[in-house]
């Protein structure tokens, strides 16, 4: 296992955080030195569209296209905004990512802002991780006292203020639009785009949303080169490294950083030690709950935003929830609906209506009071999810029209048995 | 006395901190927040104060505490017990502990125990999925949960040190 790149995690230690002496020693803030003294904000935004970096909050938007997006002559003041909200079921990396190391994402925010011309950067933190936002808070001070934050970064004429925010908690307000409504004292639902957060953002300004793995490439990508983090992915179509979040029946739970595009197989059975004894791997969810179910023929995929696409899977948040064959993947769905059905901020009807429906055709299948009509009809459901306002109800069909797709025979079972197959739930 | 002493105290640094804001109404979840540990919950007191203190309506605030799961509008007890649900956790049994703490309680999810120390709720994913079943006290993350660790928890925080710094 020797020769896997450790970038985002080489700071990770198993009972501390990175301080900011630390990180310097590491190479920390050595990209935003370079960058202040003789970078030009295009040069960075040249340097992130080279070096292929895609959004790691689920959709996998290329960042520098993101920056780009903010026209030249945009007005001011300008926004970043890093997205820690993390509330995708089964996804815990940027606990891991700040708890290990947060001056990566305040120097990967700073070299953003530098790049977009923000003069203030927002870190919307999750009510669970209450003690992630104390560690920015301390760690954004200390910054701020090394000239690293603030007015005149690093003697430049760069200026830059973060800040913490503490949400109140909703899942929807991990969509970026309705984030920014949050930040702004707004209820947090969605926003109709166009116009893109890019162009009228926080207070109707250009502002730049970023997930928190995201922003933490940045740094090296602009001190080793776009190149070098191509080269870090073991895909054709992927770049740099990737934080996966592997959770439920395997030995190891956890995250481990390893290159974009590694085998499905190889991260649950090398790195996370396989399956428990006597287990057997029946699927997986390959990105959190609103990605569709992977069967056994596909764990030799490459775990990376196109590859999985081209078979017609979703990365996700790269958060993979492995299921055994003792787990009826009806009732895991119930749960995953469930999840969404309370999660909707009830905006629009496909979602707020759609899903409780969805939710009670399901747990009567699953608990064998269910029809073949009952079936058509979730499948139908299933489509007219896709037709809500923002991406969380058609997140939530991905799971769903998965479950009736490449698990039928496991669903026709519940039917034909008139309960559930599964003795255990 | 203190206690009014207290809640002026609070006041002030809030007053201080929306006049410095230059958005002040960025700092709404942190006025709610900040009036909840106060007084508890979020009482009709303490929306009407954020309110003041905001120069927002009072329907305005409604429909922000209306909507965050961590803001309560109702009175909790001491210690809020959630226990999270979602996909991980119940891989791992954890409606199972969600049914073992409503036994060891005598409540139900959403109501709170009579003696005014435990409330009880469910909560989607926590982001604590490497270590299900897992559960937040107040602000504190519990993980790798059973039945004997509950157990235990629960003599904590009725006598022990865990009932220390464990704000809302
Ligand atoms: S899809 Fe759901 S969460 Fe999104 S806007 Fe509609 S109701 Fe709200
Ligand atoms: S599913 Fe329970 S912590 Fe993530």
């Amino acid at each position: 296992m020797k020769d896997l790149p450790m970038v985002l995690l080489r700071n990770r230690k198993a009972d501390r955080t990175t301080g900011l002496q630390e990180y310097r020693t590491s190479g920390g803030y050595r990209a935003l030195e370079l960058a202040l003294k003789e970078l030009s904000p295009k040069d960075l935004c040249g340097m992130v569209v080279d070096s292929g970096l895609q959004g790691r909050g689920g959709a996998g938007f290329p960042a520098g296209r993101k920056w780009m997006g903010v026209a030249e002559d945009a007005p001011h003041p300008r926004y970043l905004v890093a997205n820690a909200d993390e509330m995708e079921p089964g996804t815990f990396k940027d606990r891991v990512l700040i708890h290990a190391d947060p001056h990566q994402l305040i120097e990967g925010m700073l070299l953003a802002g530098y790049a977009v011309g923000a003069s203030k950067g927002v870190i919307f933190v999750r009510p669970a991780y209450g003690r992630m936002a104390e560690i920015l808070e301390r760690e954004i001070s200390k910054a701020r006292e090394a000239h690293l934050v603030g007015q005149h970064i690093l003697g430049s004429e760069f200026s830059m203020e973060l800040e913490v925010h503490r949400s109140g908690g909703r899942y929807i307000c991990g969509e970026g639009t309705a984030q920014i409504n949050a930040i702004m004292g707004l209820r947090p639902q969605p926003r109709e785009t166009p116009p893109r957060t890019t162009e009228k953002g926080l207070w109707n300004m250009p502002t730049v949303l970023h997930n928190v793995e995201t922003l933490a490439c940045v740094p090296h990508i602009i001190l080793n080169g776009p190149d070098w983090f191509k080269g870090l992915a073991r895909s054709q179509t992927g770049a740099g490294t990737k934080l996966y979040c592997v959770s439920g029946k395997v030995q190891r739970p956890g995250c481990y950083e390893l290159p974009m595009g590694t085998a499905l197989r190889e991260i649950l059975e090398v790195h996370a030690g396989g399956m428990r004894p006597g287990s057997r791997f029946k699927a997986c969810l390959p990105g959190g709950a609103s990605t569709r179910f992977m069967s056994p023929e596909f764990l030799d995929a490459e775990m990376d935003y196109e590859a999985l696409r081209r078979m017609g899977h979703r990365l996700g948040t790269g958060a993979i929830i492995v299921f055994d064959e003792t787990t009826c993947l009806l009732r895991a769905t119930v749960n995953l609906i469930r999840f969404f059905a309370r999660e909707s901020c009830g905006w629009c009807t496909p979602c707020r209506e759609g899903l409780p429906f969805v939710e009670e055709l399901l747990d009567g299948l699953e608990q064998g009071r269910g029809t073949r009509e009952h079936v058509e009809m979730l499948r139908s459901m299933a489509d007219a999810l896709c037709n809500a306002f923002c991406p969380l109800a058609p997140g939530a069909a991905q799971p769903l029209e998965s479950l009736l797709s490449c698990f039928e025979d496991e669903v026709l079972e519940h039917l034909r048995l008139g309960r559930c197959p599964y003795q255990t739930r | 006395m203190e206690a009014t002493n207290q809640k002026t105290g609070l006041l002030k640094e809030l007053e201080q901190r929306i006049r410095r804001a230059e958005h002040p109404r960025e700092l709404v979840v942190d006025v709610m927040l900040a009036l909840q540990e106060q007084y508890g919950y979020l009482s009709d007191d303490a929306l009407e104060e954020a309110a003041r203190l905001l120069g927002m309506s009072l329907l305005e605030l409604e429909e922000l505490a209306s909507f965050y799961d961590f803001i309560y509008r109702r009175p909790v007890g001491r210690f809020v017990i959630r226990v999270c649900d979602s996909v991980v956790c119940w891989l791992e049994e954890g409606e199972k502990l969600g049914e073992h703490l409503e036994a060891r309680l005598g409540i139900r999810m959403g109501e709170t125990t009579p003696d005014g120390l435990f409330t009880l709720l469910p909560v989607c994913c926590i982001g604590y999925c490497d270590m299900a079943p897992a559960m937040l006290v107040n602000r504190r993350v519990y993980g790798n949960l059973n039945q004997e660790k509950i157990d235990k928890i629960l003599e904590e925080l009725r006598t022990g040190d865990e009932r220390k710094g464990l704000p809302r």
